[in-house]
């Protein structure tokens, strides 16, 4: 990997977002790469779409392989790509020097300098905390269409789906045609939610969304048993799920099951911008934090643009019109384009954008969780590494706790492996819920680098200098850095 | 448990457990043991209790297995090969273990 170069621009990952920023980076000639964590480009939405071992097309269904035209033009764009490269670490340029991104790739630690990056990150799915919901045989619902367009695999056996969105219609449409049997759906959307959303029907209607969401959610509703207004879900087994155990109406009621999905819809992936030091917002309408960005996907930090669902859920199409507003304006603040080859360019990009986010009011009022979904009972774990229950917190909390980054040191809640990506919103809304204030007054847990695990090795194997050994030796006035090895 | 929709295209030989296996070239770790109707990968270090993969995506850390000597790895980042050892992970590793191995587990940056 290049160390010494420095790119004008680089991208963090490889979704549309980022396929469609290297695009319009590279046609105005700035120097181009894309570092991204998979194996191929396509990010989740477009996930081994150049290798997808499922030979009919219709399982997974046409705005899939809208990805295959992206990833063909992105294959073309001259853009350097580094697949399997996991960012850990991003540095905003010192007096004299740029970005340095900090990456792991094959085991070895080294870094990527750019004079101005594109965060391209995604999303991530929003924890769906339940009773047994840590159990083997429980899994998102997203990690079962990973499976299905990676490997072509599907869950056999009794499989039940829980939970609620626009991607929980699709999962099912898709595990259906591919042959699996759905014994039941259990849909957690709240009883009246199509009363307090009359506002938003007409935007829905005539968005691009409106004719693709009814269609799959006919077909999604002839392909499996619904359970409406679910209230309360339980995984219920001894070493493997064995039982799914519900509430709907008041009524209790149980399904024998091998496999159980999860969905609640999907968040921002905050955590690299966070800990690079751009403002993270609480967004009211996505019951979501994410980073604050102008119209072109500037961020609170000069020279950093967050495009895509990393900035706010928007679905792959903004996030392609997000990915060329982020590359005009890299291309404007590093001179490549002038103001009104910028106002030029940026104009057709903020129509599609305008266009596509048509209906997302409706889509994000209608499915906001709520109830025991984000504000779980006590005996369920909420941070599943270290296996803390929301009763654990709820005693902190009462005890004095001052917020979710105290609670690390009394419950190590938040510290395992994940760095608080599948309890942070949990925390948040505990916080909130006991101490009867806004999810902004909470806040989130202080996000540091390196953002995934890195090995005290290959930290130590970094090249060296005069800066970061002064900064644990002291050292004499004749020291000089010794040359890298 | 996992099936697959589609023809088997190409097989490898990996070992799971000392335990030599066919699995489909191109799944990832965490793919490949589902497939072969292991959706158990490890046991937790505070509690011990069966834990399996959840997100597939590199989020969760949840699907940790020994590949080729090496503990902590997200089965769902690593694509098999021809040959690879895989071991289920059994609660923390112990200390000496990880000297004797010459390497120290994957550090969280322990935040707070």
């Amino acid at each position: 990997m290049a160390t010494q170069h420095t790119f004008d621009v680089a991208i963090l990952g490889a979704g549309p977002a980022g396929m469609s920023a290297a695009c319009s980076a590279t046609a105005l000639g700035l120097s181009t790469v894309v570092l991204d964590e998979q194996h191929s480009p396509g990010g989740q939405i477009y996930r081994a779409i150049e290798t997808s071992p499922l030979t009919d097309r219709s399982i997974l269904g046409k705005d899939y392989w809208h990805g295959a035209s992206l990833v063909d033009n992105f294959a073309r764009s001259g853009a350097i790509y580094e697949p399997r490269t996991t960012i850990w670490g991003l540095t905003p340029p010192q007096a004299d020097s740029h970005w340095q991104i900090g990456v792991s790739r094959d085991g070895a630690a080294s870094f990527v300098d750019a004079r101005h990056v594109v965060l391209a990150t995604g999303a991530q799915e929003r924890p769906m905390p339940i009773p047994g919901w840590t159990l083997p045989g429980v899994l998102g619902a997203g990690a079962a269409q990973i499976l299905l367009k990676s490997s072509g695999l599907v869950p056999s056996g009794r499989v039940v789906v829980a939970g609620s969105g626009p991607l929980l219609f699709l999962l099912i449409t898709q595990l259906a045609r591919a042959g699996a049997r759905i014994a039941r759906v259990l849909d957690t959307t709240p009883r009246g939610r199509l009363r307090t959303t009359l506002r938003h029907w007409g935007a829905f209607a005539l968005s691009p969304y409106a004719a693709k969401g009814l269609r799959l959610a006919l077909e999604a509703c002839a392909k499996a048993k619904f359970e409406r207004h679910v209230d309360a879900i339980e995984a219920a087994g001894s070493t493997h799920l064995e039982a799914v155990r519900y509430r709907t109406g008041g009524r209790e009621r149980s399904v024998a099951a091998d496999t159980l999905l999860l969905h609640q819809g999907i968040v921002p992936n905050i955590n690299l911008a966070a800990a690079a030091g751009c403002t993270v917002q609480w967004d009211a309408q996505q019951a979501s934090f994410r980073p604050r960005v102008d119209a072109f996907g500037a961020s609170s930090i000069y020279g950093l643009s967050i495009a895509g669902d990393a900035a706010g859920i928007g679905g792959a199409r903004m996030a392609e019109a997000q990915g060329r507003l982020a590359a005009f304006h890299a291309a404007y603040v590093l001179g490549r384009l002038n103001a009104a080859e910028f106002k030029q360019r940026t104009q057709e990009a903020k129509r599609e954008l305008a266009h596509w986010s048509r209906g997302r009011a409706f889509v994000d009022a209608m499915y906001c969780p709520s109830g025991t979904f984000t504000i779980p009972d006590d005996r369920t774990i909420i941070c599943r590494c270290e296996e803390v229950t929301a009763g654990a917190v709820r005693k902190a909390i009462r005890m004095g706790c001052q917020g979710p980054n105290q609670l690390k040191s009394f419950l190590r809640c938040g510290m395992g492996l994940c760095q608080g990506r599948f309890c942070g919103l949990t925390v948040n809304a505990l916080f909130a819920h006991e101490r009867n204030i806004v999810p902004e007054q909470v806040g989130y847990y202080r996000l540091r680098f390196p953002i995934k695990p890195l090995t005290l090795g290959e930290l130590a194997a970094l090249p060296q200098t005069l800066q970061s050994v002064q900064a644990v030796v002291r050292l004499p006035a004749s020291y000089t850095v010794p040359a890298a090895s | 448990m996992f099936r697959r929709a589609c023809p088997s295209r190409h097989l490898i030989q990996v070992t799971v457990d000392a335990e030599t296996v066919n699995v489909e070239a191109g799944d990832t770790v965490a793919a490949a043991l589902l497939a072969l109707g292991k959706d158990a990968c490890r046991t937790t270090p505070v509690t011990g209790s069966p834990r399996g993969p959840y997100c597939m995506m590199g989020v969760c850390f949840d699907c940790l297995v020994r590949i080729d000597g090496k503990a902590n790895q997200q089965g769902c980042m690593v694509l098999v090969k021809p040959g690879m050892r895989i071991e289920l992970q059994h609660g923390a590793n112990a200390l000496v273990d990880v000297l004797s191995a010459g390497r120290v587990r994957g550090t969280s940056p322990g935040n707070c």
